[in-house]
């Protein structure tokens, strides 16, 4: 979640305990930060002594991945995912160094901040205003067997600042006008609650998929399961300016839950989106962006089929459309759309029909 | 004879029919999607419009049939990639377009709504004016600088927008306003959306 909330005692500690179960655990890399309770949770623990590399006048302690490699332990503590090394050596980035580690057939485990995975970082700086020059791309996280969010209250995070186990007494005041303010610590806490529900959501999914009996499948849940936690919205939306509308609409009840936005368009299969239809695309694409929404354009002649097929993938939990025109001839004797969709859908799915506001001529 | 008379009768019931159903198809067809060439943009920032600004482009593209654009131009800092997701400037956005939008529904003008993103407010414009293509701009002069256009960007635009652009003469009535946050967002309807 941030500095300070206790991801490098956690690792020690996993570390001791799967030690204790038996199996050969060193240190890679340690980043203490000074902080006595960590140095003291590795006391214990063998640690592969760091490399130190000349940097212009000064010399650095980096981990020394060959030194790792050669010692094969079955597990690796390695401190600070997101690290940039130091020029020279073998790799730029810390888990470069991890995924030599790991195809080695080496276990790691490994602490990262939220603000440092790729895809949130540019949410957290707005939401901060700090930016964080060291990213991971998302795919590293999502490889890792397990992720443990180290969670903690702001209040307490503030605490522990105070009591100067984060910083040393002459940096606290600092870190709590900048950084550690109460908003701050509670937007990314926010966003790393959600972050690591996605993760399990996403793993979940992958063990539904992955069948038959003996493999991981077993110990997953099945991808039909209901949802533990989150809600996703799932806006059906055209490339016409009234769908602006439905998806500010849509938009705005996704702030409210606090959730995820997509805008799907089932376009009619081989028609080339060209001309107007090109333009509103681009616009609805824009807008999306702006959001933070995800623009789907599925191909497919069935309206219906194609929105519960990705109301299954996403994992949506909330429909909204916009009001259809008024049906004439034959097609009156249809079923509503609404009712359509929430046959089609697993049970449980909202669906909420956005009112179409008319030019006035159409009203006459 | 009265059987002809009869056939005669059903013969002008049905074509006259036929031909009223069609008009009134044709009739909506036309006025759900207005030609697409005819655009006015009224570019704005901050949190409110000027509805002085507004009346006037709404007026405009009643007369001439055209689609009104209200574009909200946003900055991003240079810390940020210029197309990353603005949230915070959108929950200003979406309130002024709600309203924008309400208010032209009533006098039967189409909206094709924007947000744009750009380093500078004239960066945002210029970026908008280079993706679409517009008949008029409509922006208000406002001493105050409330709208977020300087002089200097309003003589940029007068030079590179490659359309005709109307720039609104200050007036006192340019503190009526289309807000979020000022008097009128005090009225708000049912659903929040500041009245105007």
């Amino acid at each position: 979640m941030a500095a300070g909330v206790g991801k490098t005692y956690r690792m020690l500690r996993e570390g001791h305990a799967e030690a204790a179960a038996g199996r050969d655990v060193v240190i890679g890399y340690l980043e203490p930060h000074d902080r006595q309770e960590t140095t003291d949770q590795a006391d214990g623990l063998e640690t592969v002594p760091r490399r130190r590399v000349p940097v212009r006048d000064v010399v650095v302690e980096e981990m020394d991945l060959a030194a790792l490699l050669a010692r094969d332990p079955d597990l690796a503590l390695i401190d600070e995912l997101a690290h940039t090394n130091a020029p020279g050596l073998v790799h730029k980035k810390r888990y470069e160094d991890i995924a030599d580690v790991l195809a080695a057939g080496i276990d790691v485990f490994s602490t990262v901040n939220v603000q440092h995975l790729e895809s949130l970082n540019d949410q957290v700086a707005e939401l901060t205003g700090v930016r964080v020059r060291e990213t991971v791309p998302d795919s590293v996280l999502g490889s890792a067997d397990e992720v443990f969010l180290i969670d903690l209250t702001p209040e307490a995070l503030i605490a522990r600042l105070r009591a100067g186990k984060i910083y040393p007494g002459e940096n606290i005041d600092a870190a709590l006008n900048n950084f550690f303010r109460i908003e701050n610590l509670a937007a990314l806490r926010e966003v790393s609650l959600r972050q690591v529900a996605e993760d399990v959501e996403s793993k979940r999914l992958v063990r539904g998929d992955l069948g038959p009996v003996g493999t991981r499948a077993e110990e997953g849940v099945s991808a039909d399961a209901p949802k533990a936690v989150g809600e996703r919205l799932l806006a059906l939306v055209r490339p016409q300016p009234s769908s602006q509308r439905l998806v500010r609409r849509a938009w705005r009840s996704a702030q409210r839950l606090g959730t995820d936005l997509d805008l799907l368009w089932v376009k009619p299969p081989g028609k080339p989106i060209e001309g107007e239809e090109e333009r509103q695309v681009t616009a609805l694409r824009q807008l999306a962006s702006v959001l933070g929404a995800t623009l789907l354009i599925e191909e497919h002649d069935d309206l219906v089929a194609a929105v519960a097929r990705v109301v299954r993938e996403r994992g949506s939990t909330y429909i909204m459309v916009g009001e259809s025109e008024p049906a004439r001839g034959l097609a009156r004797l249809r079923e509503p759309l609404p009712q359509r969709l929430m046959r089609a859908t697993p049970p449980g799915i909202d669906v909420r029909i956005v009112a179409h506001r008319g030019l006035k001529g159409d009203e006459k | 004879m009265i059987e002809h008379v009869l056939v005669g009768v059903a013969l002008v019931v049905g074509l006259g029919g036929g031909y009223l159903i069609a008009r009134s198809r044709l009739r909506g067809r036309r006025s759900d999607r207005p030609d697409a060439v005819h655009q006015i943009l009224m570019p704005f920032t901050g949190t409110e419009v000027s509805r002085r600004a507004l009346d006037a482009a709404l007026r405009l593209a009643r007369a001439e049939n055209a689609t009104l654009m209200p574009a909200y131009l946003a900055q991003v800092p240079k810390s940020l990639p210029l197309d990353c997701a603005i949230p915070n400037e959108a929950r200003r956005a979406m309130p002024l377009l709600e309203a924008i939008e309400q208010r032209a529904s009533a006098q039967g003008v189409a909206v094709d709504a924007r947000i744009e993103r750009g380093r500078s407010y004239r960066h945002a414009l210029e970026r908008l004016l280079a993706s679409e293509t517009f008949d008029r701009v409509v922006v208000p002069a406002n001493a105050s600088g409330a709208t977020g256009f300087s002089g200097d960007d309003l003589v940029w635009l007068l030079q590179k927008a490659p359309t005709e652009v109307l720039v609104l003469r200050p007036s006192p009535e340019d503190r009526r306003v289309v807000s979020v946050n000022g008097a009128a967002a005090k009225a708000t309807n049912g659903n929040g959306i500041p009245s105007v």
